[in-house]
Parts: C-alpha cells; structure tokens; sequence
C-alpha cells in the first residue's frame, strides 16, 4: 500500500470541480487526482499513491523506477487483483470479484 | 557480493558499497523506517552487502502492521453489519483481527470491497445512495492526504452515506518515542522518502539535534538505500548529525505543500497507539471537529469492544527493532502468512513477511521443513 508509482500524465479533465488525470504506469493505466500538483500537464511524471499524484518526477528517474518495479514484480503486487492474493495466501479458492468501478 | 548483478546498476551498486566498505571503522546500527525499505533490503541481500559493522534495524513503517488490533475489530464489526459496503486497500483483507479479518467477513456474507483509491469509494457511496459505504482510512502521511482529500470531497458534495474510519499515523513522533526508549540502539536513521514527498524536511532538524543523531531522507530502491547508508554512515564517522535528502528527486524541503494544507483542514493530530507497540503521543490524525459527520467510529456505535493479541505474537518488539522476526518462536511453525498471527506476517510491507519470504533459509532446518510454501 505505500508503494508510490511513478507514471506519465496522458490525459487531464475536470470531474465534480476537481481536477483528474489519465496516467500510464508503464502499461497499466489507472485515474488520477492532481489536486495536489494542479500545474501537472499532460507528458509530465509524477510519483502517484492511492490514486493521488504526490510530487513531481523526472522522465529518466520515473522510467529507471518503473523498469525496476516490472522486473520486480512490483507492479503486478500493486495493481493485481488483491482478493486473488489474499485467497492465496489464505490458501482458499479466489471468491468471484465483485467490480466495484 | 553474491547478489550484486540483481542490482539495476551494477556498476553504481559496486561503488556505493565500495565506498561504504571504505568508510566505515566502528560498528553502527541505523533504522530503517519504512516497511518497503525493509523488504527492499531484504529482498536484495542489501544487509548481507554491507560490512559486519553495519547493522540494519527494521523499523515500526509499516502501516498495516501498526494498525491497532481494536481498531481492526473495529473495521469488522463495521464491515460485517448489512446496510454497510465497507471499502478498503487490499493489504488490509488479511489482517487478523480478534478472531478473524476482512476476507473471512465478506466469506460471512459482508460486502467488503477492495478499493486502489479512496475516491473510488466515495464513487461507490454516490452509486449506491441507499447503503452505508465505509472507507478504512489507515496509513502514513503519505496516504493521509488521499484520505483527507476525499472526506473533504464528501462533505463538498453533500455526499452523506460516506464516512471514514480512521487511524492515521505520524512517522516523527514514532521517531522520537524509539530513541527516548532506554533500550534504542539506534544511532542513525533512513527516513521514509514517500513521507517526506509531502511533509518536506521541517520535523527533522529538531529531532536529530536533540537526539544527536543523523536522519537521512531516503527512497526504497536498491541504490537509494545503499546511498542513504553511505551518507549516514559518513555523518556518523565524521561525528555529525544532520538532515540530509538522497532522495531530491522525489523529495524536496517544503514537501507537497497543498497536501499539508488539506491535512491540516482535516485532521486534528492525536495520541495514538500503535499495535504492538502502544500509545505514542501526538503520533496521529483524528477527524477534526467541524468534519464529525464523516467519521465512522461517531456513525455507527463501536465502543465496548474487547480485543485480545495472541500471546505469542513479538510483533510489538520486532516493530521497535528489538528482536528480529525468525528470532520469534512462532515464526514459520505457528505464524506464516497462512496462517499469521501477527500483522507483520500478513502486510506486503511488514519485516516477519520479508524475512518468510526472502530468508526462509535462516530458519532451523526443522520449522523450515514444517513451513508451508508460500509461492
Ligand atoms: S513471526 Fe508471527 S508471531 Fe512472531 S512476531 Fe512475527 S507476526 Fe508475530
């Protein structure tokens, strides 16, 4: 939960006066707040948590972590389906996941 | 340096460590704080690069893991009742509680749900006007502000069948209660990077003049660990104890400062105990007064409740740096992450799951054999 991802902005739009970002972490792409970095644009880096981008991140340093994060696995631990792991590591059958969004 | 190639940069890795190697002359013993800190060194070899004279002592970072057991009960009881979708992160289904944990409550038929960010709760909660949708809102200053920004939303938009149960936690005042211990061993720390994004440097300075000692902002990749070691090894050898940053690139002095904004909007700070360890003043955020009406615990009524840690669980003294996990009796016979008696078997992030994952050789040959296979 405290892995903060960096990823690239593709997208920005305002929702509900606030305003929200499409980012890509390395494949995976995911909705993003940036009311706390509001002068994010559109192909700039940001180190993202929970869903909120956090601080700003240069291009070379955000692609090393990302790469680093992949081979690690890291990245499937943070975007994976968390009730298969927990049924796993629970040593039971994954219950049917329930979409949420 | 057998595991000197899993590195990103070899080359860079070689250096550090060499000039680490060359640095030291006396034994020290530093703190990592955070719990990815600690799974990065383990995972690594990292602790087994460095020379015998440094020690690494895992510190209490990890969120999951300092959740207090009440406030887990908490979370069960509140995600059991049938009128509630109860929303939280996915390092939280498996945290045992006094008898049970979240994914056995929605087995019991509860609608708990795993969220990536708390705004996909409050998403659910306008979907679903006529439920009571609950966010467990646990962690470090680096999600208390996600956390902080959405009950904000809630009450912008009139969402009213959305609150929060919250146990937020602060890193410094956790910093200091481990170095007035009479038992601290600790001499220098690595702070945690992704804290700092948001809080900036300010709370430090105070800290390491008055304890004397080295507090170096550090990230939790491989390299950035071995440069955070590097510089406060360097600090202690030359008898400084500074503030220093080895994570510029993420961290910078002020921190997010629209985020320490929000959380002063929201919370209040508190004393707060942490699992295992006990209450340390000041190191929490509550609800402040003016958003009540969003906080769970006020909602739905979970006073009274009993809770009971299994006796053989030492996580409270692994949490603090005083004993390492395999060093507990349960590890890997009674605890695994199967069938964990503590919190810091289960969270991706706590020091018994490194060490289960990644040293599984460091166990007696016996309680290795009895182990079940994880992966
Ligand atoms: S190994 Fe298990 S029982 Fe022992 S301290 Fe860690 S979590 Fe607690």
């Amino acid at each position: 939960m405290c892995l903060a991802v960096p990823g690239r902005v593709l997208d920005i739009e305002e929702r509900d006066g606030t305003r929200m970002a499409t980012v890509d972490f390395g494949g995976v792409v995911k909705e993003v707040c940036l009311e706390y970095l509001p002068d994010l644009k559109v192909g700039e880096y940001a180190i993202v948590h929970v869903g909120f981008a956090l601080q700003r991140l240069d291009e070379e340093s955000a692609r090393q972590t990302l790469e680093l994060f992949a081979e690690l696995g890291l990245l499937q631990e943070e975007f994976g389906d968390p009730w298969e792991t927990a049924a796993e590591a629970a040593g039971s059958e994954p219950v049917e996941e329930v979409r949420n969004q | 340096m057998k595991y000197i190639d899993e590195f990103q940069d070899p080359e860079l890795a070689r250096r550090l460590l060499d000039d680490i190697h060359a640095t030291v002359t006396r034994p020290w013993a530093l703190m990592e704080v955070c719990g990815g800190q600690t799974h990065s060194i383990i995972r690594h070899g990292i602790d087994q690069l460095l020379p015998d004279k440094i020690e690494l002592i895992h510190g209490p970072g990890c969120p999951v893991c300092v959740t207090p057991l009440e406030v887990i009960d908490k979370a069960l009881e509140i995600a059991s009742r049938p009128e509630v979708i109860f929303c939280s992160f996915g390092d939280m289904l498996r945290v045992p509680g006094t008898g049970r944990d979240l994914f056995q409550v929605r087995g019991e038929g509860g609608d708990v749900r795993v969220v990536y960010s708390p705004l996909d709760a409050l998403r659910i909660a306008q979907q679903n006007p006529d439920r009571e949708v609950v966010f467990f809102g646990i962690g470090f200053e680096t999600t208390a502000p996600p956390n902080a920004m959405t009950v904000h939303q809630a009450r912008k938009l009139g969402i009213p069948n959305f609150s929060m149960l919250v146990s937020h936690v602060r890193v410094p005042p956790a910093i200091e209660a481990i170095m007035s211990s009479p038992s601290c061993r600790v001499q220098g720390f690595l702070a945690a990077g992704h804290v700092c994004s948001v809080m900036g440097m300010g709370e430090y300075p105070e800290l390491a003049e008055r304890f004397r000692v080295p507090i170096v902002v550090t990230g939790f990749e491989p390299l950035d660990i071995l440069e955070g070691v590097r510089r406060t090894v360097r600090q202690l050898e030359r008898g400084e104890h500074t503030v220093d940053n080895a994570y510029a690139r993420a961290v910078r002095a002020e921190g997010n400062p629209a985020a320490r904004a929000m959380l002063e909007d929201v919370f209040d700070v508190t004393d707060r105990a942490w699992r295992g360890i006990g209450v340390i003043p000041q190191s929490g955020w509550r609800l402040a007064p003016k958003y009540r009406a969003y906080d769970a615990e006020h909602r739905f009524s979970v006073e009274g409740i009993r809770t009971q840690e299994p006796a053989e669980c030492r996580s409270g003294e692994v949490l603090q740096g005083l004993l390492k996990p395999h060093e507990c009796e349960a590890f890997g016979t009674l605890c695994t992450p199967r069938t964990p008696l503590g919190a810091t078997m289960v969270s991706s992030e706590g020091a018994c799951a490194a060490y289960y994952l990644y040293r599984r050789l460091d166990m007696p040959a016996a309680k290795a054999q009895e182990a079940t296979p994880v992966v």
